[in-house]
């Protein structure tokens, strides 16, 4: 058991925050610092392109797809450093994060080298299809349907909750492709190009006033036969296929953007007298506490990972960063008192504490309801027994 | 960076926990309890047959030149069974005190009969009032672990650490019947006791606490493991209404639960010892985080596990109520969670100008 970095990895260290100073310093200035995704899309697709040109994209990938295969401490380095240097959030991280991990592991060797480069070059961005107005929890009573005719696959129905589909190239769908099938049997895994005819994205308003997630809509939308991660009747292998070790890699870059938001937490509660509050104080040391074990519970997870089979406590992850957040955006008000609910000016656009302390409620949700993981940890963890289901249509 | 066991220590852990399974079982606890906390014969072995009580103290010493990450295994294996053991006290506390502050004669001295567990140590923190003049040590320690137990004490008094042996005169050892009975406390009066100083007692306050918070967490880790593995054992069996009752939402979301703040407990342990073995500089704040949170865990976990097994947990015959009064001492010992995490806010930079 070890935490320390070898020179050469220190060295790896220094040539990656120094090339993202320089961009973030020069070319690209105006998007340092910047949280929300929906912010300057069209300069986020620039961002990407850059890291991809100059291979820091998605260095955990292999080579041959445009990745820098990174080990394992280069990319914890690399995630360190981007969020320390004030990078922005990616645009594509769904396509860093979940298309492209999926494809490495369920794609063809056409596949592969069709999508892979595209995403780590910034080429293409991606979203993810899978709730569905009555499948949100119960993910595998999705009703969007997709058959074969001749060389493609033509989808009908809708899907919901799609981020950042309005910037996306591609979505990738989980959907119903035998007829009468039920539950996780006879869905299949179809990835999808978002601008066709077929396809309307419609913006949803959420809590905080902007819009970075959709309704989209699937009206005989079509896509090439070829377009099918695993066998038809897969898909729901597919989707629940473990992302977790690239998850993470990129919860260790996402950690880093937490210690930003604390401290900004600490900088208000130290600028308002806050700080001297002794109940305040107890809560963020809490959140202090909590931010470190989120890393070394990363990096315990990283590491003992082994050929790709995750320890079971990286279930535990997803609730432990999400309420974690909620906490803190409930903190942060509680810092900030009335000042936190007021701004001047009039449209409604809350700066970044206020505004996490809205948007931090969708991380309890999204990606599995906080009871939905608690859930997974008792099953599969604990090998709790199943709660019956029930018969309601 | 490897943030995981080598295969040495899987090796430590592996044996650990067989060693305690099969010797610190539920029936010799109970009888420990009835006599002076210590279950000698499992001290005995945990020497001989382990060869591990001197862990963490190095080779020229007589101990086996070890680091705090192997103490850590120790301690969690040792409190997965609310284990009858000076472990806290000798190893954990007086040991560091020794080792960080004796003299060279101290060292030689002690440590090969510490690490041999032929002799067992305790520290005292002394109350406020006790002083240290030309070598006499008077006042009194209200709650020192296992002190009945042991045949030496390192007692911190303001900026000093002394050594006071057992059968020193004017020193007077009450017992306390102790909520924990595994790990029972005794007051210690002194009448102008004579007491060695430590050479550099700086050193040794500061290790003793270090160290000791780190086995407490440590301790509490294991604990807090075992409350949730005994739980959810008897989660699947229990039948109610027709079902295990671990099928229910309300049962297993709180197992749950507890499996999320044990997970980081483990975190939090693991990251402690290591920052110390690496001289780090988060290791202070790593040892309060970990006091903090796995303290925290434990009590919760314990008294979850009450909770769920219905009045069966609530019964003597039960091992609940070990685990629940153990949690309890270790939130009490070395400083409580609500100390250490205002620790932390001032490490936070809280104090710091605007």
């Amino acid at each position: 058991m070890n935490l320390g970095f070898s020179p050469a990895e220190e060295a790896f260290r220094a040539d990656a925050a120094a090339w993202l100073n320089a961009e973030l310093s020069g070319p690209f200035a105006d998007v340092r610092g910047l949280t929300s995704l929906t912010e300057m899309p069209e300069r986020r697709r620039d961002w990407e392109k850059r890291l991809g040109e100059a291979g820091w994209s998605c260095v955990g990938w292999p080579k041959a797809y445009g990745g820098r295969d990174a080990t394992l401490a280069q990319q914890v380095i690399f995630a360190e450093e981007y969020a320390r240097a004030g990078a922005p959030p990616r645009l594509n991280h769904i396509g860093i994060e979940l298309a492209g991990p999926t494809i490495l592991a369920f794609g063809t060797d056409d596949q592969k080298a069709h999508f892979l480069p595209k995403i780590a070059r910034g080429e293409e961005i991606w979203c993810q299809g899978y709730s569905e107005p009555g499948a949100g929890s119960d993910l595998a009573n999705v009703r969007t349907r997709a058959w074969r005719e001749g060389d493609e696959w033509v989808i009908e129905g809708q899907k919901v909750w799609t981020s950042l589909a309005q910037f996306s190239d591609w979505i990738f769908v989980i959907v119903r492709s035998e007829d009468g099938s039920k539950g996780p049997k006879g869905l299949s895994f179809l990835l999808v190009p978002v601008d066709q005819p077929g396809v309307t994205v419609r913006p949803i308003h959420q809590i905080t006033g902007e819009a970075e997630f959709n309704e989209t809509f699937f009206d005989g939308a079509r896509t090439d036969a070829a377009n099918i991660l695993g066998a038809p009747g897969d898909g729901w292998k597919v989707a629940m296929g473990l992302l977790g070790f690239e998850r993470g890699v990129s919860t260790l870059a996402q950690q880093m953007g937490f210690r930003n938001e604390l401290d900004a937490v600490i900088a208000a509660a130290r600028a308002n007298g806050e700080a001297q509050n002794p109940l305040i104080r107890q809560r963020i040391a809490k959140a202090e506490i909590g931010l470190r074990l989120m890393r070394y519970g990363a990096l315990r997870m990283l590491s003992e990972t082994q050929g790709g089979k995750l320890n079971l406590a990286a279930l535990t992850y997803k609730i432990q960063w999400a309420t974690w957040r909620r906490d803190l955006g409930e903190l942060a008000m509680d810092v900030l008192g009335q000042a936190g609910e007021t701004i001047a000016g009039g449209d409604y656009a809350f700066p970044a504490l206020p505004n996490l302390f809205l948007y931090s409620r969708a991380d309890t949700i999204y990606g599995g309801t906080n009871e939905i993981q608690r859930n997974i940890i008792a099953e599969r963890a604990l090998g709790l027994p199943r709660e019956p289901r029930g018969d309601l249509k | 960076m490897r943030f995981a066991f080598t295969d040495e220590q899987a090796m430590i852990a592996e044996t650990a926990k067989a060693f305690f399974a099969e010797q610190a079982t539920s029936e010799r606890t109970r009888a420990a309890m009835a006599r002076t906390g210590a279950d000698d014969a499992l001290w005995q072995a945990f020497a001989a047959e382990l060869g591990l009580a001197g862990v963490a103290v190095p080779e020229s010493e007589g101990g086996v030149g070890l680091g705090m990450v192997e103490l850590a295994i120790l301690a969690e294996e040792a409190g997965r069974h609310v284990a009858a053991l000076p472990l806290l006290a000798s190893i954990g506390l007086a040991v560091p005190a020794i080792l960080a502050g004796g003299s060279v004669g101290h060292k030689a001295r002690l440590l090969p009969r510490l690490a041999a567990s032929d002799l067992v140590a305790s520290f005292a923190e002394a109350a406020p009032g006790t002083t240290w003049i030309d070598g006499a040590l008077t006042g009194a320690a209200l709650h020192v672990p296992h002190g009945a137990r042991a045949d030496l004490f390192v007692v911190a008094v303001a900026e000093s650490a002394v050594l006071v042996e057992r059968d020193a005169p004017g020193l007077t050892v009450t017992p306390l019947t102790s909520m924990d009975q595994t790990r029972p406390y005794a007051r210690l009066d002194f009448g102008a006791v004579s007491a060695e100083p430590l050479a550099d007692p700086a050193a040794a306050l500061v290790a003793a606490r270090r160290t000791g918070a780190l086995v407490i967490a440590a301790d509490a880790l294991g604990g807090a493991q075992a409350c949730l593995d005994r739980t959810v054992a008897y989660a699947r069996e229990r039948v109610q209404f027709g079902r295990a009752i671990g099928s229910f939402q309300a049962v297993k979301h709180r197992l749950a639960d507890m499996m999320v703040a044990v997970e980081q407990a483990r975190s939090a342990v693991y990251w402690a010892a290591c920052a110390i073995d690496e001289g780090s500089d988060e290791a202070a704040f790593a040892v309060h985080a970990a006091k903090a949170f796995a303290c925290d865990t434990y009590s919760d976990a314990a008294g979850e596990m009450i909770q769920l097994h219905g009045g069966i947990g609530f019964t003597w015959e039960h091992d609940a109520h070990l685990y629940f009064k153990r949690a309890r001492s270790n939130r009490g010992l070395l400083g409580t969670p609500d100390w250490h995490r205002e620790q932390i806010a001032a490490l936070a930079g809280l104090d710091d100008a605007a």
